[in-house]
């Protein structure tokens, strides 16, 4: 099997002290959904994070396309090519959503109106609530104008830290879908999520971890369709 | 009954020197707000900056007047300022250089940056006493007046003159420039969006590519420039002497406070809140009152609440009740 795009392979290490991830792997193909499930506590976010660089790993290996990435910062990676969004704070709230793009794409010194006009095409309301402030928008334009930030720098990979975390189930699906948009321009997605069940239906490899170390790993479809995945971790 | 001559009194000695206060305090209170906003500690050095920057642009000032340089109607200070303002944005960056950066690089809690901007400020102190004396230092030339009392009596034929000095409409004039270009600056341009980003979320500005080096030294030229201009303009429209710009911190600080830390739309209205309380608290009524009052009403005291010996006491009774009732100031900033 050909090398994925993006691996973080047999990762370990924590925050200092203990360790949190034990030779945990988590990997996404190009233009694929890859998704992390597990219980609370498994190091679901501890795992994205270290593949974005934010924590430093005691073992294993970061690779993209090709390219061992693991020394770099994580705005190095950004330039490289990686967009995170991370679960809270992330946007700037007294800023207008267009000044919040303007800042996702700082690292661009070429013309962004093209990517901007993208991801207004994307996401048309925030093109409605471009001059408002980011702080005063409900909680799933929020999460828009977080995903339209990262979305600026034209990264191959996007990573979000749960998403839908407290929008409602209607908001949550249109959030889907539009992640689904995103992975079919080509852009590889790499996720965390709570809701389990409605992230799995949507990925095209889905991790369950469990303290920090891979404990099942297939297609979407087939851990949907695993007993054992449904019984312990989708709740039948 | 005399509502013409008690409005130019009112005018002479409440709206005019308010308006020149609060233009100095606004520009105090701005930098204070930007350091809060952007480094995220009250920086207790600004005060010592604005003498810092003052006395540079005074001995620029008086060396070129020794080589017989002037500005014409305009004080020499003002040309001096450019250099002052160099001279302060340089010995501000080294302090952050030898001082801040390493608590910054340590993460310290905002209380001990607090406190060592004390420290800061004590140095700050003791270099601007030992270079230029505690003295007071008078170092305004050019025209005096925009408008004297005298003319303006002749002119209008009332009883009561209004005299605008140039250092009084130098201020004004010079802060809303100042304060038009700060708006622009960090509305409008690349870098100045990326200070407000800083300062809004740091995390998601390193994430977003911003360089945290390059915003803190925008920041710190950005506030020795303003504690200069603030500093200069209150030295011209009064005098200049060390012990009054360190006391300025307090009428400084609670413009930004009231303002709402972190605001500079809020440090503006701060200042003037602050500057006319203080003049508002402190002048003597009993002319204006006498104008407007029938003659057998006219007071016989000076109607004036407190002497000008007090009037830091209205800035803390302004402050404490703005922390008691409305902590994040009248433009919502930052809670303290």
């Amino acid at each position: 099997m050909a090398e994925p795009y993006l691996i973080g392979d047999a990762m370990t290490g924590g925050y200092g002290g203990a360790d949190i991830l034990h030779g945990c792997t988590i990997a996404v193909e190009k233009g694929q959904i890859a998704v992390i499930v597990g219980p609370n506590g498994a190091g679901k976010s501890t795992a994205m994070k270290a593949v974005f660089g934010m924590l430093k790993l005691r073992q294993g290996q970061v690779r993209l396309d090709g390219e061992d990435i693991t020394a770099l910062s994580p705005q190095a990676r950004v330039a490289k090519g990686m967009g995170f969004v991370p679960q809270t704070h992330n946007i700037f709230t007294s800023m207008t959503v267009e000044e919040n793009l303007e800042m996702g794409a700082f690292i661009r010194r070429d013309d962004m109106a093209d990517t901007m006009a993208q991801v207004y095409d994307l996401f048309p309301i925030l093109k409605q609530k471009r001059l408002q402030p980011a702080g005063e928008l409900s909680g799933g334009q929020r999460q828009q104008v977080a995903v339209g930030r990262a979305l600026m720098t034209k990264p191959k990979v996007l990573m979000l830290d749960e998403p839908t975390a407290g929008v409602s189930p209607i908001v949550m699906d249109e959030l889907f879908d539009r992640i689904i948009e995103v992975a079919r321009t080509g852009i590889s997605i790499l996720m965390v999520e709570q809701n389990a069940r409605q992230a799995l239906e949507i990925a095209d490899k889905g991790y369950v971890l469990v303290q920090g170390a891979n404990r099942f790993t297939d297609t979407g479809k087939a851990l949907m369709a695993d007993p054992e995945v449904r019984r312990s971790f989708l709740g039948g | 009954m005399d509502t013409l001559n008690a409005l130019v009194v009112f005018l002479n000695f409440v709206v005019v020197p308010g308006l020149a206060y609060g233009a100095q305090l606004a520009l105090g209170a701005l930098g204070v707000t930007l350091i809060y906003g952007i480094l995220r500690f009250s920086n207790f050095a600004h005060g010592d900056t604005m003498a810092f920057g003052t006395m540079t642009t005074i001995l620029v000032t008086w060396w070129f007047q020794s080589m017989g340089i002037t500005f014409g109607v305009l004080p020499t200070a003002l040309l001096a300022l450019p250099f002052g303002i160099i001279g302060t944005a340089l010995f501000v960056l080294g302090t952050d250089r030898v001082v801040y950066r390493f608590y910054r690089q340590k993460k310290a809690a905002p209380v001990i940056l607090v406190m060592v901007s004390m420290g800061v400020m004590f140095v700050m102190n003791g270099v601007v006493r030992l270079i230029i004396g505690v003295e007071d230092q008078q170092f305004a030339d050019g025209g005096r007046f925009v408008i004297s009392a005298g003319d303006f009596k002749t002119a209008t034929g009332l009883a009561e003159g209004l005299a605008i000095k140039s250092s009084q409409a130098i201020t004004v004039g010079a802060a809303i420039i100042v304060v038009a270009w700060l708006f622009w600056f960090l509305q409008k341009t690349r870098t100045g969006k990326s200070m407000r980003a800083f300062s809004d979320n740091e995390d998601l500005a390193l994430l977003s590519g911003i360089n945290p080096d390059r915003v803190v030294a925008v920041t710190w030229i950005i506030a020795a420039a303003l504690a200069t201009i603030a500093g200069t303009l209150y030295g011209l429209d009064k005098s200049f002497k060390p012990f009054t710009y360190f006391q300025l911190l307090l009428p400084i600080f609670a413009a930004a406070i009231v303002g709402g830390l972190g605001s500079p739309l809020g440090a503006i209205a701060g200042g003037f809140v602050i500057a006319f309380s203080e003049v508002i608290v402190t002048y003597a009524w009993k002319k204006v009152v006498t104008y407007v009052v029938p003659e057998s009403l006219a007071p016989d005291s000076l109607l004036q609440l407190l002497t000008t010996d007090y009037k830091f006491a209205v800035s803390f009774v302004i402050l404490i009740i703005v922390l008691l009732v409305m902590p994040t100031g009248l433009f919502k900033g930052k809670s303290v």
